[in-house]
């Protein structure tokens, strides 16, 4: 901390004066004009305005700290009611009967929603995004790459309420019409799958919003293992193609563990999106608050309970509520410094 | 400085005179928002003053009266006597509304099937699973009925069209009153959730052998199949207007202390049964007696001029001796 706000004063007081040196070179006849040049008045308005520059982006920089803590301590503080009412418990309570007397509150349920979400829209898209990812940079003939990069990136764009809409109209029909028949159909006599995949279809339901969200995070997985794979040398590809290797072996056996720990990073920036997606997820979930182990049943996630629930909350309810938007921004937290810590182990790597 | 002191006291200045001739405020209940907006609308075109309303919901608008932030609150959930005691406030119904459950299955049309409360319970409450169930087969001899799954849609968010409903099905259903119970979120025992009136209705129109309940302007909007109801003098009523105005007027007011009556199974031959009404909450001794008596006059010429505007949004104005009573508490509870 010490040597930081040494360091600034030095290098704003050097470069002062080499702009003032520039500036009296280049304007030595005007100055002569107008009479001698006061340099100590020059080099003290440089030295404000340079000052000033330092302070505001301190104070912008420092205002983030504020407000992350800020928004920390009143998640707390709302919660409290709801910590010391339930305590530990209220992690695996699954009943939330917020109109009982007196209320019965408990996370499992839209904990459970969160993550089995999570992962099934994870379990699509890592595939996916690391195929186009791969296509993008290893075989895709140049004038297809702009179109599909452009693809990709407009799809990062889009609402996520217009991600809602589209699933509730267009694939939700389709999903219960269609595809979960056929897979009830299917699977249905199967022991353990057939419990995954039971009836009655219904267009709102876990699956539904994993799909949704897989879609949804696509985007990020695509372009940072995009990146990622950039940073391969080509000399290793190229010693790898000049063994005789497959461009299917130069991905597997080059490529992928070259880059293993930037597309992990990737993954756990989409994986922390999947976990926080709030209005999409609304939309298709369907909103209860039951365990089911069909994938097709309806549930809910932590974030879509708050959206749904907080307006016409109080008391033990609301701060339940909170508590609930406590326990997703410790896990996305999570979820977020492992993505971090991975990237920065990559840039370690490539750096030595 | 002194050309910032000068800028300081003229906003101070511009903000007080505005805070002077500042429009009615109030926050509340969302189920009423659209009658209440378009009586402002009008009262501000006749009068010039103009009326604030946030539809922030129920619970909020009973939290931002206790805070005393607005001059009224709104809230589709009465006020039990005792807590309107404690916190110095009166409470009175402003408009009525009724809540028609709706189906979609193939080959029903609006007002043709038949339903009673108990059925009504246990199907939301997942007793009933079959649309040919017997209970169903009983009310609907003529009726063609799938032997399909029924799909229960119901609210997700908070809300005063729930609260009311739930309290329906409590008075219907004993088994629903202990296991499930009445408020704007109950703990539901099956079903999808879908937030909001129009949730519910785009899930209605989009699931096939589903079942919800929403207000009936939403169900006349949406073109939805509503049902007919068995009321509680055991008679068949269909949605009208005519059967909503019945149970108004079958509701006894006059011996309510708090106006503390929930419209839902009122007496009478015509009466629908899931009927609502919605209620204004002031202080009996308001801080700004000025802007209590500017929300007295609005509420006055809203039940004197806006029945008919009422009517078109199919809300149900309150009737004239209902009407009478409430400035009887105005005039003698309020002080301003």
């Amino acid at each position: 901390m010490e040597a930081r706000q040494v360091c600034p004063a030095c290098r704003w007081s050097k470069r002062g004066i080499g702009v003032a040196d520039m500036a009296v070179q280049s304007d030595v006849g005007a100055a002569e004009a107008v009479g001698p040049f006061d340099r100590a008045r020059a080099l003290s308005s440089f030295k404000l305005g340079d000052l000033t520059f330092y302070w505001i982006t301190r104070i912008s920089a420092i205002s983030v700290l504020l407000i992350l803590g800020g928004i920390i301590v009143s998640l707390i503080v709302g919660a409290w009611p709801a910590i010391r009412e339930y305590g530990l418990p209220f992690l695996w309570t699954q009943r939330w009967a917020p109109s009982a007397d007196p209320p019965v509150l408990g996370a499992l349920a839209p904990m459970y929603g969160t993550l089995v979400t999570s992962f099934i829209a994870m379990l699509i898209a890592i595939p996916v995004g690391l195929g186009i990812a791969i296509f993008l940079t290893e075989l895709c003939p140049q004038w297809l790459r702009r179109p599909i990069g452009i693809a990709i990136e407009l799809l990062a764009g889009i609402p996520s309420i217009i991600y809602g809409m589209w699933g509730f109209f267009v694939l939700g029909p389709f999903l219960a019409y269609t595809f979960q028949p056929f897979m009830i159909e299917t699977f249905g006599n199967v022991p353990v799958l057939g419990a995954i995949f039971a009836g009655p279809p219904s267009y709102l339901s876990l699956f539904n919003a994993a799909l949704i969200l897989a879609i949804m995070v696509l985007p990020f997985i695509t372009a940072i293992s995009v990146d990622v794979f950039k940073t391969v040398p080509p000399v290793l590809k190229e010693a790898a193609y000049g063994v005789g290797c497959t461009t299917w072996e130069v991905v597997r056996s080059v490529v992928i563990p070259y880059t293993r720990v930037g597309v992990i990073g990737g993954v756990m920036l989409a994986l922390g999106r999947a976990l926080g997606e709030t209005m999409a997820v609304t939309f298709i979930i369907g909103n209860s608050f039951r365990i089911s182990s069909s994938i097709f049943a309806p549930g809910t996630t932590i974030s879509a309970a708050i959206a749904s629930e907080f307006a016409e909350s109080d008391g033990l309810h609301q701060s339940s509520l909170i508590l609930l938007g406590l326990l997703l921004f410790v896990l996305t937290f999570f979820v977020l410094a492992a993505a971090r810590l991975m990237l920065l182990r990559l840039e370690q790597k490539a750096g030595k | 400085m002194n050309f910032v002191k000068a800028i300081v006291a003229a906003g101070l200045v511009a903000a007080s005179t505005t805070a002077f001739a500042a429009d009615i405020t109030g926050a509340g209940a969302t189920f009423p928002y659209p009658i209440y907006s378009k009586w402002a609308d009008a009262y501000k075109k006749e009068t010039g003053n103009g009326l604030n309303y946030q539809s922030i919901g129920s619970g909020g608008g009973i939290k931002q009266i206790e805070a005393k932030t607005v001059t009224f609150g709104a809230s589709d959930m009465p006020l039990k006597v005792e807590q309107l005691e404690k916190d110095g406030l009166v409470q009175w119904p402003m408009v009525m509304g009724a809540i028609v459950p709706v189906v979609n299955i193939e080959g029903v049309k609006p007002g043709e099937m038949v339903l009673d409360g108990q059925t009504l319970a246990d199907i939301f409450q997942g007793k009933i699973t079959k649309w040919d169930d017997a209970a169903i087969k009983k009310l609907n001899p003529s009726v063609k009925l799938p032997s399909t799954a029924i799909t229960v849609v119901r609210r997700s968010d908070g809300s005063g069209t729930t609260f009311n409903f739930t309290n329906y099905l409590s008075k219907a259903s004993a088994d629903w009153k202990g296991k499930v119970g009445e408020g704007t979120v109950v703990e539901w025992p099956v079903g999808v959730g879908a937030k909001g009136n129009e949730g519910v209705s785009g899930n209605i129109s989009q699931t096939k052998d589903s079942i919800g309940y929403v207000e009936y302007a939403y169900a006349k909007q949406n073109k939805l199949t509503y049902t007919a109801m068995v009321n509680g003098a055991g008679k068949t009523v269909q949605p009208t207007v005519e059967a909503f105005q019945a149970a108004a007027s079958n509701a006894d007011w006059t011996h309510a202390p708090g106006y503390y009556v929930i419209l839902t199974n009122q007496p009478g031959d015509k009466s629908w049964p899931i009927t609502a009404s919605t209620f204004i909450l002031m202080h009996k001794e308001p801080t700004d007696k000025a802007a209590a008596a500017e929300a007295l006059k609005f509420f006055k010429w809203a039940f004197a001029n806006g029945g008919k505007m009422a009517e078109e949004l199919d809300y149900i104005p309150m009737p004239d001796a209902v009407v009478k009573l409430i400035e009887k508490t105005w005039s003698s509870d309020i002080k301003s």
